[in-house]
């Protein structure tokens, strides 16, 4: 019974969808690693509260996306961005920009779970401690034990919060990377296929926490599973040979696509 | 190729290794019998020569007997210079053999005496006779060895698997060789070491604090030296610190901009010439040490004292423990630089987004995530650079002097073991003193230390290893 008045409130959410207000606005936005181009203007909005998942075939353009949306392009050496990101109405990439602040309010989780190999608690802190969030030790302590709550690791580690974080297994150590971007209460959180390498328990942990992350945060996630952008996305948008090929309603995406390649990557049809 | 019927497929290996297996069969054996023949047969022939000498010289014992050996065998190489007519005026007695054989550029100790032409040309006629049997015998199986080997060829014959397994056997023999090797330069210095400790004991060596080995000249006897090990190795250690204060902050901070910062390009021309360094021979560090940077310490120190105290003498000798660890220490940030780069690049490049992802800047990253991951690998690197710091020879000869005492002044000349060894087994020797033996208890003992350095670090460096695989 429950689970049926969840699904209809989540109905709900979903129709009133285009009424949300937008997070994030990519405006034409282009990438190219060297000579070759990666991303051909690419229209895509990220809308607040909500999680968007970007779909399409392998090396379509949607993890770069992923990655402009941070900054994390950045860290390769011939990769060259063009358009224009903003968020909440601030050009990313304006010269002024600190790219340290955007990145502490545009987190990210990777694809596969990279804890530091460093404590459990001291995982989670690096953040909070890098921006001087927490003053003492006891907000240092709250702010552990809330992010590892947001992230429902809390009651399988309190009582070994000082024991390395890379003897987790690897849903938990998942759970604990995505505490670990939650404790630096970011408003965004940029996820690349993070249950990739996870199995199908520590998959549905995840998402079910993605699912309870959304009142708080929005969710920006680069998945391989049809299925999973289906359970756990409002919004999804479909790449193509580095071009945007639809965004719509998940629901619609699913059922009625509008774009023909969107019917067959879904069908199964190539990708 | 015909039992195939020209069908390539049917064959089981391609003819190529059937033509390899036969060339291994035609030259394995031959080549074996012929090394074996060429190291035993000279033992024979002398054999048979000795034998062969007159009783009067076989009487005076076993050294006369060799020397006389010696001279034969001379006279041997001699006769075969000499033309027949030459040869048969010195059988024939008639004209002299020393004479003879100088003319043609061989020295004789003595006059000769008739028994050694004699014997000279059994020795010769042996040797010949067993060249030619040798030839012959080698060639014989040479051949043998490839028509069994052709004969055994045929289409399902898996020349390939037999190839495989020579190939296995000589890289087998060739690791074996430099392990042996080992083995035999350990048990060498061992056992020469244990003779020195039976004249002077262990405990005055290892803890003894006065080294005074006074002078090794032969005949000398009875004077007794003082073999402490300590100030030697107090000497080396200091050295060695010296040298990785100097080196590890600028080869970690060089690697760390290696591995981090630099663009490629100029990785690409920085990392080889900061290699290049380490290709500099160690006698080159060692003069530049010894004419530039020694002289300079010494005169920049005599500047400073006359600034200060107003009276120009120089507190820091040429020759100084501060000298030879500086220079040390630049040989030494190659191997820390390119060691820890190569350590610090092995940091998989998921903690390195998943710091920057948190919004961590690059300093931050390296100093909180980057070293701290990579600790114990350069941790590792960092002993196998002080091993070789401890085991540095050319420049502490030339720059650290050769005063051995214990002193904790920088400025100051001490000494290492490497020095001593050198010092010790330099000049006209006789290998059954103290004085020369110490050196291999040295050498034993910077073994020792140098070894149990390298196995710790490899330990360290490996545990590493396994963390990220």
């Amino acid at each position: 019974m429950n689970m049926m008045s969840e699904a209809a409130v989540e109905k709900a959410l979903d129709q009133k969808m285009n009424t949300v207000p937008f997070k994030m606005i990519g405006k034409d936005v282009s990438v190219y690693y060297g000579e070759k181009r990666a991303l051909f203007d690419v229209n895509l909005n990220v809308r607040e509260n909500t999680v968007t998942a970007l779909i399409g075939p392998s090396g379509c353009g949607k993890s770069t996306f992923l990655r402009t949306l941070n900054r994390m392009n950045d860290t390769i050496d011939s990769c060259r961005v063009t358009g224009k990101i903003t968020l909440d109405d601030g050009d990313i990439y304006d010269p002024s920009i600190d790219v340290v602040e955007l990145r502490a309010r545009v987190g990210m989780v990777f694809q596969k779970p990279n804890p530091f190999p460093k404590s459990i608690y001291e995982n989670v802190t690096y953040g909070p401690k890098i921006h001087g969030l927490a003053r003492t030790k006891a907000d240092l302590d709250q702010i552990v034990e809330t992010s590892l709550q947001k992230a429902g690791l809390w009651n399988e580690v309190k009582d070994r919060l000082h024991e390395s974080g890379t003897g987790l297994s690897g849903g938990q150590q998942q759970r604990l990377c995505i505490a670990r971007a939650v404790a630096v209460s970011p408003e965004v959180i940029l996820m690349d296929e993070p249950c990739s390498a996870l199995d199908p328990i520590a998959t549905a942990k995840v998402e079910e926490l993605i699912h309870e992350l959304r009142t708080n945060y929005t969710i920006v996630i680069v998945t391989h599973s049809m299925q999973q952008a289906a359970r756990v996305s409002q919004r999804t948008a479909m790449f193509h040979l580095g071009n945007l090929v639809e965004e719509n309603d998940t629901d619609k995406m699913f059922t009625n696509p509008d774009d023909q390649r969107t019917q067959d990557y879904i069908m199964g049809r190539f990708g | 190729m015909a039992s195939s019927k020209g069908k390539l497929s049917a064959l089981h290996s391609l003819p190529g290794y059937h033509g390899v297996y036969v060339a291994i069969w035609a030259v394995l054996p031959a080549a074996f019998v012929l090394a074996v023949w060429l190291l035993a047969s000279p033992f024979f022939i002398e054999n048979s020569v000795r034998s062969a000498l007159p009783d009067t010289v076989k009487s005076q014992g076993a050294a006369t007997t060799e020397l006389m050996l010696g001279q034969v065998m001379q006279v041997a190489n001699g006769l075969k210079r000499l033309s027949s007519d030459e040869l048969a005026a010195v059988t024939s007695g008639s004209s002299n053999l020393r004479e003879a054989l100088a003319a043609k550029g061989v020295p004789m100790a003595n006059a000769g005496e008739p028994y050694m032409v004699e014997a000279a040309q059994h020795y010769n006629s042996l040797r010949d006779g067993s060249r030619w049997v040798m030839s012959l015998v080698v060639l014989i199986i040479a051949i043998a060895g490839a028509v069994f080997a052709i004969r055994g060829i045929s289409a399902p014959f898996r020349a390939r698997n037999r190839v495989e397994r020579v190939m296995l056997g000589t890289l087998l023999v060739a690791s074996s060789i430099a392990i042996l090797t080992t083995v035999g330069i350990v048990g060498s210095m061992l056992s020469e070491a244990i003779r020195f400790f039976q004249s002077v004991s262990p405990s005055a060596f290892f803890f003894g604090t006065v080294w005074d080995p006074r002078f090794s000249a032969a005949g000398s006897g009875g004077t007794e030296g003082q073999f402490g090990l300590l100030p030697l190795l107090a000497g080396t250690l200091y050295i060695a610190l010296v040298a990785m204060l100097f080196a590890v902050p600028v080869g970690l901070f060089a690697a760390i901009y290696m591995a981090e910062y630099a663009k490629p390009v100029v990785r690409g021309i920085a990392k080889p010439l900061l290699e290049i360094l380490a290709g500099i021979p160690t006698i080159v560090y060692g003069f530049f040490a010894l004419v530039t940077v020694g002289p300079f310490l010494r005169d920049i120190s005599a500047q400073l004292n006359g600034l200060v105290t107003g009276n120009y003498v120089n507190f820091i000798q040429a020759q100084s423990v501060l000298t030879a660890g500086l220079v040390m220490g630049i040989m030494l940030i190659p191997f820390v630089s390119s060691l820890s780069d190569d350590i610090i690049t092995q940091v998989p490049r998921s903690l390195r987004d998943g710091s920057l992802g948190l919004g961590a800047t690059r300093s931050e990253t390296i100093k909180r995530v980057i070293l701290p991951a990579a600790l114990p690998g350069i941790v590792g690197a960092l002993l196998l650079t002080a091993s070789r710091a401890v085991g540095e020879t050319m420049i502490v000869v030339l720059a650290a002097g050769v005063a051995a005492r214990m002193q904790l002044n920088p400025f100051e000349a001490m000494t290492t073991v490497t020095v001593k060894i050198v010092n010790q087994l330099t000049g006209d020797l006789e290998f059954n003193s103290p004085q020369t033996l110490v050196a291999f208890a040295l050498g034993i003992t910077l073994f020792a230390i140098t070894l149990c350095l390298n196995i710790y670090a490899l330990y360290i460096v490996r545990k590493y290893r396994e963390q990220y695989e």
